[in-house]
């Protein structure tokens, strides 16, 4: 599979694997620049992992990720995280950090000896939060913010770094649908701004109405990937996930919508 | 939704943060940082004059700056100050390094008192002695006050080897699956103590009977031995361990992110960790290798800083200016209210009683 003229990250011919379990033994996959690409497939099938890779949490045990060229072991670790940016899983704040200097930290790969905090790293840092909506919270502790509002100080400090990339990893779980909507609002804004998204969602709703690009994974391979409305079919879902559906237009988008048929399949019509 | 639409209101004052690492300039920290700088001076100047020579604080500046002092120069400059620098010095090695390991492990228990590292480097320190026979660095324990250098370089060396040991030891039994578990290094940690204990011990029990003494003493952790010639060569050793702290302090900041978030922001995870390992457990050996392990300052300092300043984390300065006037305070305790008891014993009394607050505290919290 080729990823077109444009493509600033991609996986080439990866393999992937935890401890001696192989989780994808051979993945391609390219992003398209300046499109909101979202990975989706069943528990196990190898996405977050493959985000992993993209970000450099998991090195490859063959193949390679490229980034703008070449591959992305070679940069220095701050080069990389100048072009990359990541909002993690799992990541935790200290406690007692007020929500401004959490969102200051994202500039560290900006920083070293030479190059200290300046006005250009408090600029970031202030237009991280005005993105997220979270600058009136500067002074508040983390500590003491709701999920909703604490998952949009760490995508502050993930934009605070500045990255043309920005990596999502199940960005929305555990929290609650309006402010998943919220979110992934805010995902589609800054990619309208220009930066190139690829978020791992469960959501096949959610992934067929904010992806430009949809990605199917099933047993660390790529099923398809394309268009949401070109690629997500009953036929598909059906296939990957095993599951009965029907797909119909989004009332309010016209996107793919997944509809499960659940039990009622089992009836006799 | 509409969240990202309020820039009309007005944008609160930006923090001044310093050009160095971007720390933000508070009030507060400023404030508290600058109270222990005067508290440690001013308790200095009190320990320099008291004993048996007793001097008031202005006779004891007197005799720092005027050359020609004569008697009360010898007692404060030769006698008394190597006591007093070890005291802040050590103490600010170990509340250092208690932040860093307490940072590392994301809990105020992983202390490197309480997870065998001090323990292990007086383990090493005692194996060299005793089984490698060098006994002239015990004439600084049985308390002949030439100092013993030659004897200091390695001890010294025999600490560092034994904490490093032990650190590694105690990394390598805490792993799961590539994974550092926080918990699981605290009691893994414990049970290395109880070992290391068992083993220090033994050593002492197989010892000729002077050395055996004199590391009784020491291993309670003793700053009254302390001259200008292990001083040296301890301040030496941190002169260099400084430095390399506060250029590992900003990875060791992302750290506190987890290890997900410092990699994603182009830390090298697992270097920059060995790296802070290895600088942490030279810390305390230094302070084993001149004085016994001191316990409870490591543990202590880097949370009572963090009440004191109430920033994030841990800090690393924050964390050496208390550790100082812990030990500082403890030592004159040691030496004036009961009578020359080690200082090591205070400290693990005192340790002992703020382990019970911290216990308290926690169970009222999360009752």
């Amino acid at each position: 599979m080729s990823g077109g003229p444009g493509s600033r990250l991609e996986a080439r011919g990866v393999r992937l694997a935890y401890e001696g379990r192989v989780v994808a033994s051979d993945l391609s996959l390219a992003v398209p620049d300046g499109s909101f690409t979202v990975v989706v497939g069943p528990n196990a099938c190898g996405k977050s992992t493959l985000l992993r890779a993209f970000s450099r949490l998991l090195r490859p045990q063959a193949g390679a990720v490229v980034l703008d060229g070449a591959a992305i072991a070679s940069y220095r670790p701050k080069e990389a995280a100048r072009r990359v940016g990541l909002l993690p899983q799992s990541a935790t704040a200290p406690e007692g950090i007020t929500v401004g200097d959490l969102v200051a930290r994202g500039r560290y790969p900006h920083q070293g000896l030479v190059r200290q905090w300046s006005a250009v790293d408090e600029v970031a840092t202030t237009d991280a939060m005005l993105a997220t909506g979270v600058e009136e919270l500067r002074d508040r502790l983390v500590d003491d913010l709701s999920g909703g509002q604490r998952q949009r100080v760490w995508v502050a400090v993930a934009l605070a770094q500045q990255t043309p990339l920005l990596l999502l990893d199940e960005p929305t779980t555990y929290l609650d649908v309006s402010h998943q909507v919220e979110l992934l609002d805010l995902f589609a804004d800054l990619h309208e701004a220009g930066t190139t998204v690829v978020a791992v969602l469960h959501d096949l709703n959610h992934a067929a109405r904010y992806a430009t690009h949809l990605v199917v994974m099933k047993d660390g391979a790529v099923v398809t990937a394309g268009a949401p409305a070109d690629v997500l079919t009953a036929e598909l879902v059906e296939d990957v996930y095993g599951l009965a559906c029907v797909v119909v237009p989004d009332p309010v988008t016209g996107t793919p919508m997944v509809v499960p048929r659940g039990r009622e399949a089992r009836r006799p019509r | 939704m509409s969240a990202t639409t309020t820039s009309t209101r007005t944008t609160t004052a930006a923090v001044r943060r310093l050009p160095v690492l971007g720390l933000p300039l508070r009030r507060r920290p400023l404030l508290v940082g600058a109270l222990l700088v005067a508290a440690c001076l001013a308790l200095a100047v009190v320990a320099l004059g008291t004993g048996d020579y007793p001097l008031t604080p202005l006779q004891v500046v007197q005799a720092a700056l005027d050359p020609s002092a004569g008697f009360a120069r010898t007692v404060v400059l030769e006698w008394r100050l190597p006591r007093v620098l070890a005291a802040l010095a050590f103490g600010a090695a170990l509340g250092a390094s208690g932040a860093v390991f307490q940072s590392l492990t994301r809990n105020p228990l992983g202390s490197p008192d309480v997870i065998g590292f001090s323990t292990g480097a007086y383990t090493g320190a005692l194996l060299v002695l005793t089984v490698g026979g060098v006994s002239t660095a015990f004439a600084s324990a049985t308390g002949s006050a030439t100092g013993a250098t030659g004897g200091g370089a390695a001890t010294t060396a025999g600490a560092l080897a034994g904490g490093l040991l032990t650190a590694l030891a105690v990394y390598a039994l805490a792993r799961v699956r590539g994974a550092v578990q926080s918990y699981r290094l605290v009691v893994v940690g414990i049970a290395a103590t109880a070992v290391l204990h068992a083993a220090n011990t033994y050593l002492l029990l197989r010892a000729r009977t002077e050395v055996a003494m004199a590391g009784a003493v020491w291993g309670a952790g003793s700053l009254s031995t302390t001259g200008w010639g292990d001083l040296t060569w301890a301040l030496g050793a941190l002169v260099v361990l400084v430095p390399a702290l506060v250029l590992l302090a900003p990875a060791l900041r992302q750290l506190e992110l987890g290890d997900d978030a410092a990699s994603a922001h182009g830390v090298r995870v697992e270097r920059a960790r060995l790296a802070l390992v290895v600088v942490g457990v030279a810390l305390v050996s230094v302070v084993t290798a001149s004085s016994g392990p001191i316990a409870f300052v490591a543990l202590a300092a880097p949370q009572v800083a963090r009440l004191l300043l109430r920033g994030p984390g841990l800090s690393l300065l924050g964390s050496a200016l208390v550790g100082a006037l812990l030990l500082v305070s403890a030592d004159q305790v040691s030496q004036r209210l009961l009578q020359g008891v080690p200082v090591g014993v205070v400290t693990v009394v005192g340790g002992g009683a703020y382990l019970l607050v911290l216990l308290l505290v926690r169970a009222r919290r999360t009752a």
